[in-house]
Formats: C-alpha cells, structure tokens, sequence
C-alpha cells in the first residue's frame, strides 16, 4: 500500500475524456494496491529505488516556462511544461498529409489497450494529464522530425509525459524527443508506446539532459508489425537516478528492430537500462548497441534480454553492451542474457566494463598527444560508433556537443579523474 | 620538434646497459646503442631476443619496466618521461600492428599532438594533405579512424603521415615491413630514407629479416641476441645473416637459454 497524493481520487480528478478517466482511476487503484518495487526484485537491482519518496512530490499542475535551447528544424512540434500541453506546432502542409500531433481525445479509446510494465508506468496511466498521440496515416512520409519537447521547472513536482507515436502501415517518420529541465529536484516517469503498422519505418531518439536532482524513471514499449523497421535512440546525460525500460516486441513477420544508446554518467548519477528484445515472429531481426561512460562516483546499469519465442524461426539478434570506467570510484554493471525457444536462430551477446584501453592510449601518446587529451580523444571516439548510427540526424550535433561537453570535464572535476600512464 | 630554420640540428639516441623487465621477467639484459642524426641503425634478432621490447622501452610503454641503465636523448633522459613527453623530445616509433583508435581521426590526432608541443594546429590539415600524397596514401582513408579497416600497407603509409607532419628526430621502425606489400614497402622506405637526408632524422629499424634492408639502407646492424647487442657491424652483417641465420651468434651464448631455435634458413 503506497500512501501519498497519487489516490485514484487524484487521478479521477484530472480532466479529459471518459475512457482516459475510467483508465485513470483502474490504473491508480492498482498503484495504490501496489508495494514500492525493491532491489529484491531483479529488475530493479543494482538501482537506489530504495531511496525514492513519492510523498516528496506533488502532482504537477501548472505549466511553467519552456526551454530556451535551440531546436533542430523540424516538420512539427509540441512543448510540454511540468507536464502540461502547451503550444503544438503543425504545419498546414504537414496537417494536410492527415498527420496528427494532439492530445488524446474522445475517439481515442482503442489506445487505451497498452500493457504498464511496472508500477511507474501504471502511475503514468493514472497520472499524465495530456497524453500526447503523433499519428502518421498508412503511406505518408514524413519530411524532417516531428519533436516533442519535455521541460520541468516545478520544484517538486511530478509529472508523467505519455507519448504514443502510431505509424500507419508503409508510412515513415522521426520522433525526437527531448528532455530537460531546470536545476529543481523533480520526478518524472515518462511512458512512451511505439507502434510500427507493417512496413512502416520510425526513426526516434530520446535525449535525456535533465538537471542533477531529478529522478527519471520511464519506460518504452515498441510493436514492430510486418517488414516494419523501427530505429530506437537515446542519449541518457541527466538525472540523479534516470532509467529506462525498453521492451521491444517483434510482432510481425520480417521486423527489424534497431535499439541503439549512449549515456556517459558522472557526479552521483546512476543511469539505469533495462531491455528486452522480444522475437514473437518468424524472420525478425534486432540489434542492441548500448555503449556507456562512467566517470567520478556515478553508476551506470545495463541489464538485457532477447528472447525468441517458438515461432520466431529465423531470428536474428544480437546485444552489446560496453562500458568505459573513468574513474576508481565510478561502477558498472552489464548483464546480458538469451532465452531461445528455437533452434534455427542466430543471436549473440557481447558485454563490457573495463578502464580506457591502454593501448589505444599509449598510441595516441606516443604521437605526443598528452594523457588527458588522448584519454577525451578515445572516450569522444567511443561514442561515434553510437552517434553514427542515431536517427533524427538533425538533432546528432546537438547531442555530440552536450556529450563532449561532458567529456570535457574528465580529469578535471576531482582527484578521481587522473589516470596514470 | 621543428628545428628546420637554420639547418636541422643534430641530435643522438644513446641507451646504455638497458635491462628492461616485463611482467616480472628480465627480457633486456643491458643493451647499448647510440643513434645519431641522419644514420639508420638496423637491429636484427631472432624471435624472443627482445627487438618489440627495446622499441616499447625507450617510448615509454606501460608495463616495460627499466630496471637498470640509461635513454637518454640529446642528454635528456626519457626513462621518467611520459610517452607524450618523450615524443615532444623528438621521440617516434611506429608498431608492428598499429592499434586501433575507434572514433580518432588522423588529423585530430595530429592537431593535439602538434598543438600540445607548441605548434600551429591550422597547419596541420595542409601537412596531412601533403604527406599523404608523398607516400601515395589514399586521402579518402585520411577520414577513418585510426588504423581501423586499413591494410598492412595503409597503416604503415599513415604512420609515415604521422612521421611527416611531427618531424621527429628519432625514429623507432618495429618490424616496418611486416604486412607491408612491395610498393608500401617502397613508398614507406623512401619517404623516410628522404627524411634522414633532409631532415637529418635519425633512424633505429627493428627487423628479423634482411627484406626490409633492401630497400632502407642502413649504416650499421646490431645483431640482439637474447636481451643484449651480440654483434656491431656494417651493412655486411645483414648479408651474413642472410647466409648463415642467426645460428653464429645464438652458438657464442650456447650458455643462455634460447627459446626459438631456428632450423636452418629463416627466410621461407
């Protein structure tokens, strides 16, 4: 029993169409039902869960200002504020394509149906004010990325972003999500559902740069129909606590699916990732590149799971964690595991935790690149293997430069920082 | 690094009584060696007589541990210098397998080594360019990152590149010809016999095979032998070895341990 604000009275109380709000209030009397999740439970082991106070938040309600950094050119765009829907920017010419970019309304009762991996995600059900639906009809093309913008300011406050991207059968599309916030202690528990119809291709990318004191624990659930291809990114930089749970289900016969992350940890920061690739079908395919950096006292966790089912004959799939420790008191854990219920499958895993590679910086230096910089050279080289497979390329600059900057701090934020030669 | 106004300087390598342990065992058994501008020594060994190790020690590669003795260029001593530091001493070495930098460019590379010693990093870019074409090298493969997806050949022609751009006076060359094809051997070979004339760099080539000596010609061959210099000679060393293996000398020191033996004729 979790008592706090989060009642399904709270959540009946929140506006918006009679489905969502039956969704609502069945959803928050689970999570009223629920006990807190525990580092007992494998999935949330390795993570600080036991230090989370919900009854410290308040559900936010006000909208509050908007990010002020620039954005990449886009075909259309929605900002949120401490969860509030503020303006949407879509295009005529866009619009007139039949592609939408709102909140879920009253007809929207079939997007009800999706399945709440853990206990935030039912919060999410119960508690996201504005669910955002970006829906692109069944042969579109979509020219430049629709981006989703997430900004919090709310001292305290809660919020649960809900985005759900619906591509139509042989459409394409980029989602770019951005998050970001301002130097407050906040919760956020985004939940994002992607549905690839057959044949479609999504292209999405998260990029995750919340201040130092906010906690992130979200969680994204893909369906990948038949020839469908889904591309899905994320730069994991900001939280205190940030993690994602990735389910990615191959659905339909032929599915690609590509998951591909970075995240460089430093300060306190622990950066959690959860992902399961889910062969449900015959001739599917999915490729796992998560590559991560830990430097000062921060933590990173990397637990991964491919599955193929009995009928998914033909699978191909494949997982790689690797991860640099910048420092003697940063830590990382990698786990990846198999579970194949067929036999004509080709999948493999590959893990990773270990120090910059001495060989690779002897060579720089013996060129008389000087230690530090060798070791920024090799740790920004790292993550161009990820950076060069990102979709969304409009917004890769961006996140290269966010990501250097971070870079930039090795071997200057504390004694932990030198390496020896 | 760049001593060019006015003539190039000279300068000279010298290592003495180098004993060098790794991993706890004693490989160099107190080597000595004095290379001086525009000379090319040649030091020949067979397998396990220490030639990789000689070249990771006096650059200053972890885990190479001098244990005895002296490197000392132009009277600095390097042993407590880092690899970056010997380097702005006007120290080079190229590998037998460059390792692979993911990620690292070429010319980013060389902008922060030449920066960091004090020179023009804008220049750089021009310098690569000119390089490159100096040694045949592709300048689409000037885009990839470091020694990743090149061949033997492509690697060796880009660490000629790096020799180029940094201008060393010293250069360490382990197993130069290993992996090379014939017309890498050539353009490498000539690029750097041409900076021991113009430049007066001063070279140390490892080999265990004469190969390389056809085509960079050296002054004077040191033969190793089980961590120390057996022999000293000229170019007439080189052709000796061709005839008779390293067997000549591994006889004299039938007293030591030899791990290889080779049987007859080391060339295949």
């Amino acid at each position: 029993m979790i008592e706090t604000q989060f009642t399904p009275d709270a959540a009946g109380a929140i506006p918006g169409p009679d489905w969502l709000a039956r969704r609502r209030v069945a959803a928050a009397e689970q999570v009223a039902a629920a006990t807190m999740p525990s580092v007992e439970e494998e999935v949330w082991r390795y993570t600080p869960i036991g230090q989370l106070d919900l009854s410290r938040y308040q559900l936010a309600h006000d909208g509050g200002g908007t990010s002020t950094a620039s954005v990449p050119e886009h075909s259309a765009m929605a900002e949120t504020s401490n969860g509030r829907l503020g303006v949407v920017e879509l295009p005529a010419e866009v619009a007139a394509q039949g592609v939408e970019v709102r909140p879920l309304g009253e007809g929207d009762a079939e997007l009800a149906a999706s399945v709440d991996v853990d206990m935030f995600a039912l919060m999410n059900a119960a508690f996201s004010v504005e669910p955002l639906l970006v829906r692109v009809p069944p042969g579109v093309s979509v020219e430049g990325p629709i981006v989703v913008r997430h900004w919090l300011d709310a001292d305290g406050g809660a919020v649960f972003p809900r985005l759900i991207v619906d591509a139509g059968a042989d459409s394409s599309v980029e989602v770019l999500e951005l998050y970001g916030s301002a130097d407050i202690s906040a919760f956020i528990s985004p939940v994002i559902e992607i549905r690839v119809a057959a044949a479609a291709r999504v292209g999405y990318l998260a990029v995750q740069d919340l201040g130092p004191k906010v906690w992130h624990i979200g969680s994204q659930v893909s369906h990948i129909g038949a020839q469908a291809h889904l591309r899905s990114s994320s730069a994991a930089l900001g939280g205190e606590y940030a993690r994602t749970r990735l389910d990615t289900h191959l659905s339909g016969r032929g599915a690609t699916g590509d998951l591909i992350s970075l995240y460089f940890g430093d300060g306190e920061q622990t950066l959690d990732f959860r992902t399961f690739q889910d062969h449900a079908a015959p001739d599917t395919t999915s490729t796992l590149l998560f590559k991560g950096a830990v430097d000062d006292s921060s933590r990173s966790v990397y637990t991964g799971l491919i599955r193929v089912r009995p009928d998914a004959r033909g699978t191909n799939a494949y997982q790689t964690n690797r991860n640099i420790k910048l420092s003697e008191g940063a830590w990382a854990e990698s786990v990846p595991n198999l579970e194949i219920e067929n036999n004509e499958v080709h999948c493999s895993h590959a893990s990773a935790v270990g120090p910059i590679n001495s060989d690779q910086l002897f060579y720089l230096e013996s060129r008389g690149v000087p230690t530090e910089t060798a070791e920024r050279l090799i740790v920004a080289g790292f993550f161009d293997e990820v950076l060069d497979q990102f979709p969304v390329l409009e917004a890769v600059p961006a996140v290269r430069d966010r990501l250097q900057s971070k870079i930039e701090g090795l071997g200057h934020r504390g004694v932990d920082g030198e390496a020896g030669s | 690094m760049s001593e060019q106004q006015g003539g190039p300087a000279m300068s000279e390598l010298v290592v003495e009584d180098l004993h060098v342990q790794v991993g706890g065992q004693m490989v160099l058994n107190g080597v000595d060696l004095r290379v001086a501008s525009g000379e090319v020594h040649a030091v020949m060994g067979p397998n396990g007589s220490g030639k990789s190790t000689l070249a990771y020690a006096i650059m200053g590669r972890p885990g190479y541990e001098v244990t005895a003795g002296s490197i000392t260029l132009n009277d600095v001593d390097l042993v407590e210098l880092s690899p970056w530091e010997r380097a702005h001493a006007g120290l080079f070495s190229t590998q037998q397998y460059p390792t692979e930098v993911p990620g690292v460019g070429l010319e980013n590379m060389l902008e922060e080594a030449v920066e960091a010693a004090g020179g023009d990093r804008s220049a750089v870019e021009a310098q690569v360019a000119a390089e490159a074409e100096l040694v045949d090298f592709d300048p689409d493969l000037l885009y990839r990152s470091l020694n990743v997806d090149l061949s033997g050949g492509e690697m060796k022609r880009s660490e000629a590149v790096q020799l180029g751009v940094l201008r060393p006076r010293i250069a360490i060359l382990d197993e130069l010809d290993s992996g090379l094809d014939v017309d890498a051997l050539a353009a490498v070979s000539h690029r750097i016999e041409q900076a021991t004339h113009e430049d007066n760099l001063g070279v140390l080539a490892i080999t265990h095979f004469s190969r390389l000596l056809t085509v960079l010609h050296a002054d004077v061959v040191h033969i190793l032998i089980d961590g120390a210099i057996a022999e000293t000679g000229g170019p007439e060393l080189a052709a000796q070895l061709e005839d008779t293996g390293y067997d000549p000398w591994i006889d004299t020191r039938a007293e030591s341990p030899v791990e290889i033996h080779l049987g007859g004729d080391p060339w295949p």
